[in-house]
């Protein structure tokens, strides 16, 4: 009999298909685990809606959960439970070390076009903050694109949500 | 008529079609960072079409491919705002953007307090992912405010943002191309 300990123990070795240093479970995505009579409940609560990576994830995680000997129901949730706040403080650190600016906290309101454009945003090469919005998106919908001035080196910021 | 469908489905059509539209900028904006912007709030607005089939299909039993795919076109809900093709028009393209997203935001906000809990769950998540369409939007405003043809383009855009008596001409042609794959191989999903 699998238990939840196990699942989140695999789960956390699903990378994310399109960032791959950092785990899923790294990434907040999985809500919550559950397991009943060899069922193995996962709520995933998605990252952005028109994200490609998101049926790959799903499919992953059912994958692993067959592996364990148990039956996967993986749910989807459509609310917005997902913020990029639940990115754990690993999965930060992570980002940061494969050359991507971690997410600013999330302020209540949202963010503003002010502040992307102000000097707020480090480096994730050399720390400067002197660095300046290039295009609000990127090349997958959870990434904007800046570039530091003191290091020159443009370099993709995890938008805040 | 269900309250999702009537509350969602000229949404949901708004979003997959000016998500459509909006994807003709890949590979030919006026510059690089334009290209990649369209082509991720394309992404974006089809990917909220898709949740918000999600809900109205749920209580049809029907499935999100078979609400964006398989009607014909004069069941689209969507306003004729959304289905004019404005490329290569920069001008109006920005028009039609900042004006949606002045009128999405209202409605967006409006869902977030629905009484039904995955409608409003389901607007908060949107609503999170617009934030930065408006301010890809406010940005140009910004830039373009002053230029003659930008201000034309408000002019004759703002009185289409809520039509929704029938089709523009090219909307046949969309719909073609839209629904193309689905109408040749049987049981192709999103």
């Amino acid at each position: 009999m699998v238990t939840e300990a196990q699942v989140w123990n695999a789960l956390a070795e699903i990378p994310d298909p399109e960032i791959p240093p950092i785990s899923i479970v790294d990434l907040g995505v999985v809500r919550d685990v559950s397991v009943e009579n060899g069922t193995v409940h996962v709520e995933f609560t998605p990252t952005f809606l028109g994200c490609p990576a998101l049926e790959v994830m799903r499919d992953q995680m059912a994958e692993r959960i067959r592996e364990l000997g148990a039956e996967p129901d993986v749910e989807v949730i459509l609310d917005d439970s997902w913020s990029t706040d639940r990115i754990t403080p690993a999965g930060r650190e992570k980002l940061r070390e494969s050359g991507f600016a971690p997410p600013a906290p999330r302020q209540a309101g949202g963010p503003q076009l002010v502040q992307l454009q102000s000097k707020a945003f480090k480096c994730p090469y050399c720390g400067s903050t002197e660095t300046r919005l290039e295009n609000i998106f990127g090349p997958t919908p959870c990434r904007s694109v800046r570039y530091c001035e003191s290091c020159r080196q443009p370099f993709e910021q995890f938008k805040t949500i | 008529m269900s309250e999702r469908e009537q509350l969602l489905l000229p949404i949901a059509d708004d979003e997959l079609i000016l998500g459509w539209r909006n994807s003709e900028w890949t590979g030919i904006a006026p510059f690089l960072e334009e290209d990649v912007a369209f082509s991720s709030i394309a992404q974006n607005e089809i990917g909220h079409a898709r949740a918000l089939y999600q809900l109205v299909a749920e209580e049809l039993g029907t499935t999100a491919d078979e609400l964006a795919f398989d009607r014909k076109p004069e069941e689209y809900r969507c306003s004729q705002f959304v289905e004019l093709r404005v490329v290569p028009d920069w001008a109006r393209t920005i028009a039609r953007q900042v004006l949606y997203e002045e009128a999405d935001e209202k409605r967006i906000k409006a869902l977030m307090e629905s009484d039904d809990e995955r409608v409003g769950g389901l607007a908060a998540k949107i609503d999170r992912e617009e934030a930065y369409h408006r301010m890809h939007a406010q940005m140009w405003h910004e830039r373009l405010q002053h230029e003659p043809r930008y201000a034309e383009a408000l002019e004759e855009l703002r009185p289409l943002v809520d039509q929704r008596d029938g089709h523009v001409p090219e909307f046949e042609q969309l719909w073609n191309e839209m629904t193309e794959v689905r109408r040749s191989v049987a049981g192709a999903t999103w």
